[in-house]
């Protein structure tokens, strides 16, 4: 490897020893593409032309406080999982790959790599949680319309975490010829560098516009962690500014029970899905179960950097219930006419009490992703 | 002399037969009972698995050990427990624990209350030699002799940093894949020469053992021993005679006396 792969003491490359080769390949070909013009221009394209960046940013205008949401809801596929999928894709082609394999909680990421998979020519595998394949039927279509594949996963608890085991299980084999499109900040290096460098322009983006309508850099910027992908993505620009950051983890239905997914507020250090980070876990290292009201935010690791960023104290981390992101997102849909991701409401939520305390805060939210995938869940639970 | 050593000698260039089980699985009574089976069938060396519940480097067969002992409430102490009382009544066969290092490092003193228990050998299956040097630091303290992954696409400078590491033996994996999935019989010479030149540790094959053509091959390919693990366990959960399959296998190796 040509970088530590460490922030901190958290990260690493914890993977049985034949995938290795794999992700060296992987990491040299990152390291290349960031130094080659012609790849930088081939990405920045897609993502204008393709899936419509720069996304906008918008100042709440009815909500309480000073609110600036960035709006990666408008990105094509829905949220900002795209951004990434089209970078990993990108590299997935420069090695020679002809195949992508991923795994997805709610089918947000599978869609995302459905989506590169149909654009840029490459069979497609998703691995999915039976569980979740069962919930999430809309989106499992949304897959096949596009040509992947869907294998429901039915180790384990049949979530998100057995679907990354699954997919790592087929890299094992294949990765010859497939490259494994990790959907999140997590896992092993050079994949949270990479990830948070392709998600970077939502950060870069958000800053510039601030400045641009506010004349000065906001407060506090604001996203939910599940994995990491799009907080570390909003937060990159910002880390040697004097803008406080917060990611918002699901405290699901209460962080003194067990039933939450607050793996920073809650676990303890440990080793999962390569690399060493924060992980919920019992005091043998067996893995736990997770909940969240969102499907995306439901996974007992971490990324590494947030760890980090924890431990040095640059960001802090703090947890909002699914009442709590339910509540913010009706809020949103009343008062702005924007329906969010159930993932995006818990930042939101966490923006509302900020702006109650501190009313003249600019304060930046994270909008990850649009809601339609949960208006289904959205009328029953408000029912 | 270690037990790994001391069995090579004994077996005077003969394969050694390794045989795999999850400890735990279906529960400690049946566990206990297995790993006597196994040394009863023949096995030179046993390796042991300590069940973890996200085990990427496993098929479904060990995968689903693992969960059925996990599910019987089996704990890390029962583990060693289990351990303890093998060596007891075996005094001389070797003990090699395979888990995750997410076992290892939640348990303070995991190398030391593993070589209390008279384990021999550990091999951490997401623990690659880039990550490897502190684990094997902590090994080498508490008397656990670390055993390494080498695969076919393994690079030559991480090969001679295996070759340093190991100390048991070598695990050798010829083909791309997780345990239980392959189709037995194809094993790459060409590893073996090139860990030979690094100086490793006996090479032992670990993957694609289920007939005892699979074990001829693994050791025409110049291996030292075969561990056999799918195919026992997945008998084993069946109701199978694990004494008469370990004993057929153990036929292929060329040598028939193995320490009771």
């Amino acid at each position: 490897m040509r970088l530590n792969g460490r922030f901190g003491r958290f990260g690493g490359c914890y993977v049985p020893e034949i995938l290795v080769p794999a992700l060296e390949q992987l990491e040299a070909a990152f390291l290349d593409a960031q130094q080659d013009p012609a790849f930088a221009a081939e990405l920045n394209g897609l993502l204008a032309d393709y899936a419509g960046r720069p996304t906008p940013l918008t100042r709440c205008r009815n909500l309480p406080g000073n609110i600036y949401l960035k709006r990666e809801d408008l990105l094509h596929g829905g949220a900002h999982k795209t951004n990434q999928v089209l970078g990993q894709g990108l590299l997935a082609k420069r090695m020679g790959k002809a195949r992508l394999i991923a795994e997805t909680g709610a089918g947000q990421h599978g869609v995302a790599t459905a989506i590169v998979g149909a654009l840029l020519g490459f069979e497609t595998v998703v691995y999915m949680g039976a569980e979740d394949v069962a919930r999430q039927q809309l989106n499992v279509f949304r897959m096949q319309l596009m040509g992947a594949t869907v294998v429901p996963v039915e180790s384990g608890g049949r979530t998100l975490k057995d679907a990354i085991n699954e997919a790592l299980r087929d890299w094992s084999a294949s990765f010859e010829t497939t490259h494994y499109l990790l959907g999140t900040a997590a896992g092993p290096h050079p994949f949270p560098t990479m990830v948070r460098e392709f998600q970077r322009v939502i950060g870069r983006e958000a800053r510039a516009q601030i400045v641009e309508q506010l004349g000065r850099l906001p407060d506090v910027a604001i996203a939910c962690v599940g994995g990491g992908s799009n907080a570390i993505g909003l937060f990159a620009d910002f880390i040697p500014d004097p803008v406080r950051l917060i990611g918002v983890e699901p405290a699901g239905k209460g962080l003194s029970g067990a039933e939450h997914g607050a793996t920073l507020l809650r676990g303890t250090r440990g080793i999962l899905h390569g690399a060493e980070t924060y992980v919920l876990q019992d005091d043998e290292g067996q893995i736990a179960d997770t909940w969240s009201v969102s499907a995306g935010l439901d996974y007992p690791a971490v990324g590494p950097e947030h760890a980090h960023l924890k431990e040095s104290g640059r960001a802090e981390y703090v947890g909002c219930t699914d009442a709590e992101a339910l509540a913010a997102f009706k809020a949103l849909a009343e008062s702005e006419g924007i329906l969010c991701a159930f993932e995006s409401a818990h930042a939101l939520a966490h923006a509302l009490k900020l702006a109650e305390a501190e009313p003249d805060s600019a304060i930046l939210v994270g909008l990850s992703g649009r809601g339609d995938k949960d208006v289904d869940q959205a009328r029953r639970l408000l029912a | 002399m270690s037990r790994y050593s001391a069995m090579f000698d004994r077996l005077d260039g003969a394969g050694a037969f390794g045989a795999f089980l999850m400890l735990g699985d279906a529960d400690l009574q049946t566990s206990a009972r297995l790993l006597d089976s196994v040394v009863e069938g023949g096995a030179d060396m046993i390796e042991v698995g300590i069940p973890f519940s996200d085990p990427v480097a496993d098929g479904p067969v060990i995968q689903a050990a693992a969960q059925r002992a996990l599910a019987a409430g089996v704990r890390v102490g029962d583990c060693f427990d289990l351990i303890a009382a093998f060596r007891g009544r075996h005094p001389d066969v070797p003990v090699g624990i395979l888990t995750y290092a997410n076992i290892v490092v939640a348990r303070t003193g995991f190398m030391r209350d593993a070589a209390e228990a008279g384990a021999d050998s550990l091999l951490i299956a997401d623990v690659p030699a880039l990550e490897a040097d502190p684990f094997v630091r902590d090994m080498e303290q508490a008397g656990i002799e670390p055993v390494l992954i080498a695969a076919a696409n393994t690079p030559e400078p991480t090969l001679r940093h295996i070759a340093t590491l190991s100390k048991a033996y070598t695990y050798c994996v010829s083909r791309a894949g997780i345990t239980g999935t392959h189709a037995g019989g194809q094993f790459d010479a060409a590893l073996v020469d090139r860990l030979r030149a690094a100086g490793a540790p006996p090479p032992v094959f670990g993957f694609g053992i289920s007939a005892p053509e699979h074990v001829r091959a693994a050791l025409s390919a110049g291996a030292r021993g075969v561990i056999c693990g799918s195919a026992i366990v997945d008998l084993a959960q069946r109701g199978g005679d694990v004494a008469r399959f370990v004993r057929s296998l153990k036929a292929a190796t060329g040598n028939e006396s193995a320490p009771q």
